[in-house]
């Protein structure tokens, strides 16, 4: 029956699809909201449903802006380098330790990681990230991690305490 | 400002965010800088292409932009991963210039371990939904 | 209405700029980067398109294309890893 908990949420996202509140397409709603719990209603329940508290909205809409910024960020920076006419890089493969419990944590950190300044997740082995950075600086791990990961994970680890 | 106002201003700063990433697909020297340029810039463009979309409209068709939003700031970052990883291990080398390579070793070691990286995996999805 | 034609052209230029490296991208996955990023470009487009005819189902096409271009670059980096796509 686990698998049926996430069924409201595949329903609010088909009537927002098809933006209309005619009987026939509820129906059709309904139908197909049931088949997609049948197929992957086991991973929803156990992976988004546990997001839905209080707590971890609030920081999730804390995340989210911060999140932006950092986004339009990399872009003015990846813009810099790309109109530079000796395009100024130094890229390198860096590995960082990451301290997120869970996996769920990790992937959304390598996925943020992707879309900020400069870095590229490549690689997740258990709680070490490998990660193309354009800009190389600092020589340690500790340097690496204080510079790309540090500011995600001290918002994500509120959020998957 | 009108509503058609914020929308040509947010789709010329989108249009203009997928040029410069498109230029960086162009310049930059190897696969792996390429990959960051191209996904971040045309991710972020695309995103405010489809939110001055979502202000012109309004209505479903603003909801269809927002889901593609998500859709697309979802899926863009796997799938640049899925292909850097690709990359590194189909064996494209990354350009002379780059200082650090933490990663070679790593690859290195799974490509003489005994079990393949699929058994790992299963057994990950295994342990998850048990 | 002109502005549209301003970013469609921009996005022209875009989609061609993917298409040199595509013919150009001396390794295979250089390649597979410039398709990915053009399935990109081409949800972009479908979104001006939507909005120069008014019609919203040309969304619809936008997010099946979203979809379906990231489905096409796992199983490109599948396919270049050496590997089944179930694997």
């Amino acid at each position: 029956m686990k698998r049926f908990a996430a069924f409201p949420l595949f329903l609010l996202v088909w009537m927002g699809l098809t933006w209309s509140l005619h009987w026939q397409d509820l129906l059709a709603g309904v139908l197909v909201s049931l088949v997609v719990c049948l197929l992957v209603g086991r991973f929803v329940a156990l992976s988004v449903l546990p997001m839905l508290s209080p707590r971890r909205i609030f920081w999730t809409l804390v995340y989210l802006p911060f999140f932006f910024y950092h986004c339009v960020r990399a872009n003015l920076d990846v813009a810099y380098r790309v109109l530079h006419p000796d395009t100024p890089i130094r890229p390198g493969f860096i590995r960082v330790e990451t301290t997120l419990p869970s996996r769920a944590a990790r992937v959304i950190l390598a996925s943020s990681i992707t879309l900020t300044p400069g870095t590229l997740a490549v690689d997740l082995v258990d709680s070490s990230l490998y990660i193309h950075w354009i800009n190389v600086r600092g020589k340690t791990h500790a340097d690496y991690h204080r510079a790309v990961v540090a500011p995600f994970e001290r918002i994500l680890k509120e959020i998957f305490r | 400002m009108s509503s058609e106002a914020w929308a040509e201003t947010l789709i010329l700063i989108g249009v203009l965010f997928d040029l410069l990433g498109t230029i960086g697909l162009v310049r930059l020297p190897d696969v792996y800088n390429r990959l960051q340029a191209g996904t971040k810039c045309v991710t972020l463009g695309t995103c405010f292409i489809l939110a001055g979309a979502a202000v012109w409209a309004g209505g479903a068709l603003a909801m269809k932009a927002v889901i593609c939003m998500a859709f697309v700031l979802l899926t863009s970052p796997v799938g640049a991963h899925a292909l850097a990883r690709s990359a590194y291990r189909s064996g494209v080398a990354a350009w002379e210039g780059t200082v650090v390579d933490d990663y070679r070793g790593h690859v290195e070691r799974l490509m003489h371990a005994p079990t393949p990286m699929k058994d790992e995996a299963t057994a990950l999805a295994q342990t998850e939904i048990a | 209405m002109n502005w549209v034609y301003l970013a469609a052209a921009g996005l022209f230029v875009g989609a061609f700029l993917c298409l040199f490296r595509i013919g150009r991208g001396p390794s295979a996955p250089d390649r597979a980067v410039a398709i990915d990023i053009l399935g990109t470009l081409v949800v972009g487009f479908c979104c001006l398109l939507a909005i120069r005819t008014g019609q919203d189902f040309l969304m619809n096409i936008a997010i099946a294309w979203a979809l379906m271009s990231f489905l096409g670059a796992i199983a490109l980096a599948k396919y270049l890893e050496g590997k089944a796509f179930d694997e």
